[in-house]
């Protein structure tokens, strides 16, 4: 029987076994609206801006192991994607984005509402295709759904044109997919994977360094029994927390330009690390020939070669996937008994304890003014460590990934790559759809929340009852904070004026809202939005916060991860010497 | 150093466009670009000229070897290779010159192809170099255009790009 070409797309959609599709529609996709209305199988979920379909597409998969999927119209709607189409990409984000197109007769004539996705997204997609005919249609979407999910994951877009939507033809659904000119890597080399269990039994100071590669890969059991077996100290990137248990012993907190005095320290001064899907990007190890000046042997896991020797020229590249490659390194340890040298390891963590004890982390509490850490501790111990965290670009994004101790991957969702403003409410949105039973916190600032605040009339509509967290400083802070260290405090168009009423905007959206300002209401008012009462409500808490609180550690544009400016109680504090090259930050 | 990049990459719409992107968006230079198919008309066979350390030109393989529609890429500068390109050169040949433009191209191989009664267009093939000294042979006064269709290059022996 032959069925229209919007109808296969639904019906694509369903053999994918998608469950929602967040998206908004417009002339060039209305064939498919149309199929959409008829069936009943995958919810769509009508955002209020396209933006925000992409980011709750991506963040549904990040908090899950789909593949999130959103539907624009042509020219308008697909622009209004490209910001969240190229969020995902950044963040290797497996997702599937449909844009209708204007009709093949009139591509390339400047029709009303055409604008050639296929090439404003071309470099912000891991593929894209555009389906000039119908009968390609079910054939794309298997390969745009197996492209967008293995190897190294990442957005793929299918532009449809309208006519293709309403010819008819027989559907079938490819039951396989092989694609010649693409074959993912899966298990790493043999002999790389024994030299790098090589190196470990060679290793003095070894140091595991793990990404989003893990988290997405779905490693962190992996990665935490390698840390165990090894007994070895770890990190996490931005991107990578959870997939070690943020409270665990071995683990040494975020590194990078905020992340903690520990892990950088250990990170600069290590002499074999292995590098677990992280890209050592330049938020992480800041300056390459800095990094590598203190001599160390290098091993790094990727499924993508060319994340290997990007930055960094490394000693054992093992291209393959983590799962499989870690899997095969844990079993060449455990059968050759390769293991670090016992002495040398303690005297390590000796070392690392010393960096550990000044707590760089400390911050002066306050009882007038809610210090910003103090409302991501409390929602930490109020949610038990175990809501999904998603978060806007900021300062507190910083302490939300500072703060919160992350216990699992894919608890915490935040744009890190490309580091998008109002991410944070459409990605909490995503999250809920996708863990309808899990509490879904939103740490966002009043700049970034403002960025997609329309949201928030999606949340009521589809009932997903997050918690919004703003961080309100009146101030686009992260800006003012950089204002403050490199342009003589000269706070250009980083004030936040005219703030509106948020407590009233919630409630205009038909949610409950709350405004703090006493640093002993912080812990109530969080009891009181994660509690039995309000469980099925979404929640938007504005804890006015210290106006003038800054992120620390910090390492300056062209530092070195030994030259972090550290927090008060930290700077000219004496240092126990690790060796005579070293410089553990700006003491001064 | 310079490059000679060889790439196989399915003959489909838009994959030229994904090859020149990814090198403009990168930063990676194009000193050439030839592509046409293949004896299989499903594959499109390019030669790209670029140049960059050691580095780069490993990151442009990688970054090529990504793009879903790129089948299989060799650097030809790892082991023997041939290179040819073709120009097409109109000159100005009038009198005396003629004959002095006549006895140049063929010293260079050259054929003329076309013929008026004041220039000719001389066919030209050979490595980029020897182009470039023919250009040089001839009086620049008397060029009238020049096209050039950038290298195409091919292993030497048994080496065989395929799928
Ligand atoms: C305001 C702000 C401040 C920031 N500060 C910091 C900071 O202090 N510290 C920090 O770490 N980041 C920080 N970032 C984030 C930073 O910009 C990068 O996004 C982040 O560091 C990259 O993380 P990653 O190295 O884990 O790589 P990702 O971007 O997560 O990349 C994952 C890597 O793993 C690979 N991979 C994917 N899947 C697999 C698989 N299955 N198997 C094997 N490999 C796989 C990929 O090929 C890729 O190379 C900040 C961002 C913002 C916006
Ligand atoms: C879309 C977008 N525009 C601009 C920026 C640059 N930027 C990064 S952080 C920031 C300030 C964010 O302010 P707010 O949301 O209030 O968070 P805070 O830093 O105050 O916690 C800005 C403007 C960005 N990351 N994204
Ligand atoms: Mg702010």
């Amino acid at each position: 029987m032959e069925i229209s070409g919007a109808e296969i797309v639904t019906r694509c959609l369903q053999e994918e076994g998608v469950e929602f599709v967040f998206g908004y529609p417009g002339g060039a996709v209305l064939e498919i609206y149309d199929a959409i209305f008829k069936q009943d199988q995958f919810k769509h979920v009508l955002v209020r801006h396209e933006q925000a379909a992409v980011h709750a597409a991506d963040a549904y998969s990040r908090s899950s192991n789909k593949v999130g999927v959103a539907l624009v119209t042509s020219g308008p709607g697909a622009t209004n994607a490209i910001t969240g189409i190229a969020t995902a990409y950044m963040d290797s984000i497996p997702m599937v984005v449909l844009s209708g197109q204007v009709g093949t007769p009139v591509i390339g004539s400047d029709a009303f509402q055409e604008v050639d996705m296929v090439g404003c997204s071309r470099p912000i997609v891991k593929h894209n295709f555009l389906v000039k005919d119908v009968r390609d249609l079910a054939a794309t979407f298997k390969k745009a759904f197996y492209i967008a999910a293995t190897g190294r994951p990442g957005p793929v877009v299918i532009d449809i044109p309208k006519d293709v939507t309403m010819t008819k033809c027989v559907f079938e659904y490819p039951k396989s997919v092989s694609i010649r000119s693409y074959n993912p890597p899966t298990k790493g080399h043999p002999g790389q994977i024994k030299k790098a269990a090589q190196l470990l039994s060679e290793a003095k100071r070894p140091f595991i360094y793990v990404g989003g590669g893990a988290v997405q890969g779905g490693a962190g059991d992996l990665v935490t029994e390698l840390v165990k077996h090894l007994n070895v100290p770890c990190t996490n990137t931005l991107m990578g927390l959870g997939a070690l248990d943020g409270t665990d012993p071995n683990f040494v907190g975020m590194l990078g330009m905020h992340g903690t005095y520990e892990a950088n320290l250990a990170m600069q001064y290590c002499d074999v690390l292995i590098a677990i899907g992280a890209r050592f990007d330049d938020r992480v190890i800041s300056v390459p020939s800095q990094f590598l000046s203190n001599p160390k042997k290098i091993v790094h896991i990727d499924v993508d070669p060319s994340s290997i020797a990007k930055r960094v020229k490394v000693d054992v590249p093992i291209v393959g996937d983590v799962k499989h490659v870690l899997t095969d390194l844990i079993a060449v340890l455990k059968e050759t008994g390769l293991k670090p040298n016992p002495d040398a390891l303690g005297q390590w963590w000796q070392q690392i304890d010393e960096w550990r004890k000044p707590n760089c982390l400390l911050y002066t509490p306050s009882t007038e003014v809610i210090k910003p850490q103090h409302v991501i501790e409390t929602l930490w111990k109020v949610t038990n460590g175990e809501a999904i965290v998603t978060s806007d670009v900021g300062q507190h994004q910083m302490w939300a990934a500072q703060y919160y101790k992350f216990r699992r991957p894919k608890q915490w969702i935040n744009s890190g790559g490309l580091g998008t403003m109002g991410f944070g409410l459409p990605a909490a949105m995503g999250a809920q759809l996708a863990n309808p039973d899990a509490q879904v916190a939103c740490v966002t600032g009043e700049g970034s929340i403002q960025m997609n605040i329309q949201e928030l009339s999606t949340c009521k509509q589809y009932h997903t009852p997050v918690k919004v967290l703003s961080l309100n400083n009146r101030y686009l802070g992260m800006v003012r904070q950089w204002q403050e260290f490199f342009y003589g405090t000269r706070y250009s168009e980083s004030y936040m004026d005219a703030l509106p009423d948020f407590v009233k905007i919630a409630e205009a959206y038909g949610h409950v809202g709350f405004k703090v300002e006493n640093p002993a209401d912080v812990e109530p008012v969080l009891k009181e939005a994660f509690g039995p009462s309000l469980k099925e409500r979404l929640v938007f808490i504005d804890f006015r916060t210290d106006q003038t609180e800054n992120v620390f550690p910090m390492i300056q544009n062209g530092k070195g991860l030994n030259q972090m400016d550290l927090p008060a109680h930290m700077r000219g504090m004496q240092q126990v010497p690790f060796d005579n090259n070293r410089d553990y930050g700006n003491l001064a | 150093m310079r490059h000679i990049l060889s790439v196989l990459i399915e003959n489909e719409a838009g994959a030229l466009s994904r090859v020149t992107g990814l090198f403009s968006a990168r930063g990676y230079n194009i000193d050439s670009l030839t592509v046409q198919t293949t004896e299989d008309a499903t594959l499109s066979r390019m030669t790209i000229v670029t140049h960059g350390s050691d580095d780069v030109i490993e990151q442009i393989t990688k970054q090529l070897n990504k793009l879903i529609e790129v089948v299989k890429v060799i650097d030809l500068n790892e082991a023997e290779h041939i290179e040819r390109e073709l120009m097409l050169i109109k000159v100005r040949a009038t009198g005396k010159d003629r004959d002095e433009m006549k006895r140049m191209a063929e010293i260079f191989r050259g054929r003329i192809i076309d013929v008026t009664e004041k220039s000719y267009t001389i066919e030209l093939t050979g490595a980029g170099d020897k182009l470039d000294a023919f250009i040089k042979a001839i009086d620049p006064a008397v060029i009238l255009e020049t096209v050039r269709t950038g290298a195409s290059g091919i292993g030497r022996g048994e080496r065989i790009l395929r799928v």
